[in-house]
């Protein structure tokens, strides 16, 4: 297709409607996504570089910044290890129950946040049914930062899971059994054999947890306690700010959020670039 | 072409060969904590809901079901679940087509943009609309002005919800809509049919899987969308109140027995939804393997 005459911006097809279809397209997403987000930029710059630096820099702002990408990086490591277990765990074992478990892993796409929220801060205070045999040990998970990890362990569960999972099915079974026979231990397979083709699977996966995490709301307001500085997250600042009228600085905070949120995720994914070119595509 | 040469090794199934299994014990380990990371994140606060919904008994659970305010706010979740989800099959299907149909320059990036919104907090996928549409938004004077309410009323509430769930069709459809390639409709064109014949008869019943599959997913969201709705609905009682909203209210007035009772119809909603989910990835698989994350 590169191969096209330069001047022409699309190949020619006998097939109809590319215009309406294009048209339909592009109309839906420039008024519902693309010209609602660039009027946030525009309030956010609006405030004036004072303004959106002292958004910017107040201890508040930071404090809720820093849970919301600390806590959901926390959560996606625990997800991504887990995720990575219980991937093979479906994959390459037969257990009683294990379709069951599998379509279970998504339950987080479809049960909605306010629900997980509620019932994990049920089960998870003190006198909740798993917060209650951390309490003798004075650990309080709800209401603490511990319970906005909780929330977004939850959140991210089955990305890792399902990105990783493909990637182990589609596995082939020679080089393993070859490792095997040339002498190399089961756990030096896993690590020098399996995994490698993985990884690329496993950061993707990573990332899309990583990026839910942060921004995610609905199941941590439940949990977290939000105590300004303390189990603050990032998007309830941004809607404390609104309902206090204070448009700008709930722009600045949402700016500020997608900048960090999207550079993170393009560095990722240009590390990852980098590594197929390298390594090859897996 | 070096499948050719081992057809078969690859293809037998391997699970239990000793060369790739590990020991019983460790085997054991794995599922058991697999198991446990399960049940203490997923399966517990699943069945925690309709634990605590049951907590006060069947009449307390009917009558927080049925209380005006609930019913209002299961029809106002119904209607805008009823509203955004076609506006985003036409979208997502015309997305689909422009896409997958044909080759153009910036195909990527408008790839890229269908699926920005799965990266925006759902705060701020609310947000943006109040910064348009509110009391100080750019347009808030006009719409004053002109008696119109689009942020705290119904407008508002879909809009967010649109933008929320823009890409659940158009990002199943497009991978299966490629792989089928263009043979198909450029034969039913040769042989004089229409262009609606055409989407109609030959290129809707090829992905109506994967379509399925597509607006289930943007159902359950739809309907159980909080960040981006709480914030531009304004939270009115029995007008602007959907039902995760209404399950917030409810457990900030301690009424948790009522908040679970409502939580317990969007759980059950969950379900319904995983239940069909699984069956269009065993039957179906297939067609809508090539997307199943999102």
């Amino acid at each position: 297709m590169a191969a096209a005459t330069p001047l022409r911006w699309r190949e020619p097809s006998i097939l109809p409607g590319f215009g309406m279809a294009l048209g339909i397209t592009l109309t839906a997403l420039s008024l519902i996504v693309l010209i609602p987000l660039a009027a946030l930029f525009i309030k956010a710059a609006s405030a004036g570089p004072a303004d959106i630096w002292a958004v910017a820099t107040s201890p508040r702002t930071l404090a809720a910044l820093k849970l919301s990408f600390l806590g959901a990086l926390f959560a996606a490591l625990v997800n991504a290890v887990f995720g990575l277990i219980l991937a093979w765990v479906l994959v390459r074992y037969e257990f009683p129950g294990r379709r069951l478990i599998d379509a279970a892993v998504d339950l987080p796409f479809a049960l909605p946040t306010a629900v997980a929220g509620i019932s994990l801060a049920a089960i998870y205070a003190p006198n909740g049914i798993v917060g209650s045999l951390f309490a003798p040990f004075d650990i309080q998970i709800a209401y603490t930062p511990l319970g906005v990890m909780v929330a977004l362990i939850f959140i991210g569960l089955p990305f890792v899971v399902r990105t990783v999972q493909p990637v182990l099915e589609e596995l082939q079974s020679d080089v393993e059994e070859a490792a095997a026979l040339l002498g190399a231990s089961r756990a030096r397979t896993i690590f020098k054999v399996v995994l490698p083709p993985v990884l690329p699977a496993l950061l993707t996966g990573f990332v899309l947890a990583f990026a839910r995490a942060v921004g995610e709301y609905g199941s941590v307001i439940f949990i977290a306690g939000n105590v300004p500085m303390v189990s603050e997250i990032a998007p309830l600042l941004i809607v404390i700010r609104l309902e206090q009228f204070d448009y700008a600085g709930a722009a600045v905070v949402a700016t500020m959020m997608l900048i960090i949120a999207f550079a993170l995720i393009l560095s990722v994914n240009l590390i990852q670039a980098h590594a197929r070119r390298r390594f090859g595509d897996v | 072409m070096s499948d050719a040469a081992l057809p078969l090794a690859a293809a037998a199934p391997a699970r239990r060969s000793s060369a790739r299994g590990e020991s019983l014990g460790v085997r054991i380990a794995l599922i058991a904590v697999s198991l446990l990371f399960l049940l203490l994140f997923l399966l517990l606060p699943l069945a925690a809901v309709f634990v605590e919904a049951g907590s006060k008994g069947w009449e307390a659970y009917r009558a927080a079901i049925t209380e005006p305010d609930a019913l209002a706010a299961i029809r106002l979740t119904l209607l805008v679940a009823a509203i955004a989800v076609p506006f985003n099959i036409v979208v997502g299907i015309a997305a689909a087509w422009a896409v997958a149909k044909f080759e153009f320059r910036g195909k990527n990036l408008l790839i890229s943009l269908i699926d920005l919104p799965f990266s925006v907090s759902p705060v701020i996928s609310g947000l943006v609309f109040v910064l348009l549409f509110g009391a100080q938004g750019y347009f808030g004077p006009w719409l004053q002005a002109h008696d119109i309410k689009i942020v705290f009323a119904l407008p508002g509430l879909i809009l967010a919800t649109v933008f929320v769930t823009f890409p659940f069709v158009a990002r199943e459809l497009i991978p299966h809509m490629q792989s089928l390639g263009t043979a198909d409709e450029e034969a039913a064109l040769t042989l004089g049919a229409s262009p609606w014949r055409v989407f109609f008869r030959v290129t809707l019943p090829n992905v109506k899987w994967s379509l399925f599959y597509g607006v289930l997913l943007c159902n359950a969201r739809a309907m159980g969308e909080f960040g981006a709705v709480a914030v531009v609905s304004g939270k009115i009682r029995g007008l602007t109140n959907t039902m995760p909203l209404h399950i917030e209210i409810l457990y900030n007035e301690y009424m948790g027995a009522a908040a679970f009772a409502v939580a317990s119809l969007l759980a059950g909603l969950a379900l319904i939804t995983l239940a069909l989910k699984t069956f269009l990835e065993w039957r179906f698989g297939d067609e809508i393997a090539a997307s199943r994350r999102h």
